[in-house]
């Protein structure tokens, strides 16, 4: 992927990349460090139809969503072979009992017989996350099982 | 009247006033810019009330006024951005100076003003108003657009070249021989060059000399400072408002994030004053007869700008709309137009009617720019319908 970068004086800096689509997508960084979602209209890559102002939580919790979709396209690839087994992903409410709580403490593997092969946080995966891992509010779980033990372990996640 | 509870009154009349232009200007969504000269204009010499009080006041405040503008025009950009700019956009950058200090400087010359004030009088043309303009793009939400980048490059070369102008200007309006204003264009272009290079290697040394993380501390500093330089300067004869951006372009990084944040409401309030003086000291009655030739400028200098924005980004391969609003962003004059115009005027050597005609250029140009940048859009997309949509508009079946 071939991401633009061009430098807007006295402002900060813009990165961005054409989208097979045809349109232009990508960030705005400030210099006082705020961050902005560009995208350009349909008809025309120069002008932007929508620059959208998003806090750090926000654009973390952006990057959480695009990349746990990646992920588990994936997933589902290399699963596909076996009938029955299922990706699925979990948000952690702020809400959840289990928010600041290490992910052993949920037991979801004995409980539901799901498998958590990654978390997503701010942007970055953790592959294969042990029962100490810390779970934020934010972080996106992503789950491998068959579809009752998902549903099973989405009931955990939420009510404990 | 007790002179003081005279002074006191009138100022406090004035700011306050200006108070209600800038609202007033924010709500129809202009610069208030060209409100602070009318009003200026309905006060002072040949307006309707004459203020005597607080005239020392406002005087030294419209120096500070000037010197905190181009302190802060110098913060706007690190020295990294202003070389890159220069090396990456001086075609564009040549082509705006060109088009755009000609008609002032031939207009000047037409009217028998010499070449002082053809000197003067380009420069009033030529300087886009990079607050209109970082306004308009950002009001308008056109930061992300891909004509933006071209449209700051220029606003960048245009800073650059201030600071070679503005000793030029000052040593002709000084009077001073071809071989003295040489030498006095040498020295400040070799300034120029150490600041630069000072600022790039070492920029952190001049910031953290004044940087504080105490926001009290931090703007004593860098307002002691800034005077102190300015005051240099003007002692050294090159213009105190250069001291003051060199002082600016020197300070980098974080530090001068922070200090444009601290100093802007000052900024704000002794520019206020400044351009109130500036109107206090043009006679009204002088304005409707060079009206004719301020609009024949406007009309012509923002034909020429537009055509700079165009050019520029069309070699950088922007599509049309792109390039119409890249020229519209430029159109605007404002501040330092009238700083320019200010320092003239001061230096006594021009004729009156130079004031009169740069703030009736101003009006219109700080009025009409950043609404040519707003409708630029749809009147292009109005031209170019009838030859594209139709047809795009039946293979989408929309």
């Amino acid at each position: 992927m071939n991401v633009d970068e061009t430098d807007l004086p006295g402002l900060g800096r813009r990165k961005d990349f054409m989208t097979a689509s045809g349109r232009r997508i990508g960030v705005v960084e400030y210099r006082e460090g705020q961050t902005e979602l560009i995208v350009s209209t349909w008809d025309d890559p120069d002008t932007c139809q929508a620059s959208i102002p998003l806090t750090a939580d926000e654009a973390a919790a952006l990057g959480n969503l695009l990349g746990g979709q990646r992920l588990a396209m994936q997933l589902s690839e290399a699963h596909r072979e076996v009938p029955g087994i299922v990706t699925r992903q979990f948000s952690i409410a702020a809400d959840s009992p289990f928010h600041n709580q290490p992910m052993g403490k949920a037991a979801i593997r004995t409980r539901s017989g799901v498998s958590i092969v990654a978390i997503m946080r701010e942007g970055e995966v953790l592959p294969s996350p042990g029962p100490d891992v810390v779970l934020h509010p934010g972080d996106l779980l992503v789950a491998v099982g068959t579809q009752e033990g998902l549903d099973t372990a989405a009931r955990i996640l939420r009510n404990g | 009247m007790d002179p003081l509870a005279l002074t006191l009154i009138e100022l406090g009349a004035v700011v306050f006033c200006l108070g209600m232009l800038a609202r007033l200007a924010g709500r129809i969504g202009m610069s208030p810019i060209p409100l602070y000269l009318i009003g200026g204009l309905f006060f002072g010499a040949g307006g309707l009330v004459k203020l005597e009080g607080m005239h020392e006041f406002a005087h030294l405040s419209s120096e500070i006024g000037v010197i905190l503008l181009l302190l802060m025009l110098g913060l706007e950009y690190t020295a990294a951005e202003l070389v890159t700019g220069l090396r990456r956009s001086w075609q564009a950058g040549v082509l705006d100076l060109v088009l755009n200090f000609s008609p002032g400087a031939i207009l000047a010359i037409l009217l028998g003003w010499g070449p002082v004030g053809a000197m003067v009088m380009g420069g009033v043309t030529y300087i886009s108003s990079s607050g209109i303009a970082a306004k308009v793009i950002t009001d308008l939400g056109r930061i992300g657009n891909r004509e933006t980048p071209v449209v700051l490059s220029i606003l960048v070369f245009e800073d650059l070249a201030m600071a070679i102008y503005l000793p030029i200007l000052t040593a002709t309006l000084a009077g001073v021989s071809f071989a003295v204003g040489l030498q006095t264009v040498g020295i400040s272009l070799a300034v120029v060059t150490v600041v630069l290079l000072v600022a790039l290697r070492h920029g952190h040394h001049v910031s953290k000399a004044v940087h504080s993380e105490n926001s009290e501390v931090f703007l004593l500093n860098l307002l002691g400072a800034a005077l102190l330089v300015a005051g240099l300067a003007a002692a050294m004869q090159v213009s105190a408002a250069v001291g003051a951006f060199m002082l600016g372009i020197a300070i980098s990084g974080a530090t001068a994030h922070s200090a444009t944040r601290i100093l802007e409401p000052l900024r704000d309030l002794f520019a206020a004053i400044f351009f109130v003086v500036f109107g206090l000291n043009t006679d009204p009655s002088t304005i409707p007869p060079v009206l004719g030739w301020a609009l024949l400028l406007a009309l012509v200098t923002a034909a020429t700008k537009m055509l700079t924005g165009v050019w520029a980004a069309k070699r950088a391969g922007i599509g049309l709309p792109g390039r119409f609003r890249a020229g519209a962003a430029l159109i605007a004059r404002g501040e330092f137009s009238i700083v320019i115009a200010g320092l003239a005027v001061a230096s006594g050597v021009v004729p009156p009617d130079l004031a009169a005609l740069a703030t009736a250029y101003v009006l219109i140009m700080a009025v009409t720019g950043p609404l040519a940048a707003r409708f630029v859009e749809p009147v292009v997309a109005m031209l170019r319908r009838p030859a594209k949509s139709s047809a795009v508009r039946t293979a989408d079946g929309v």
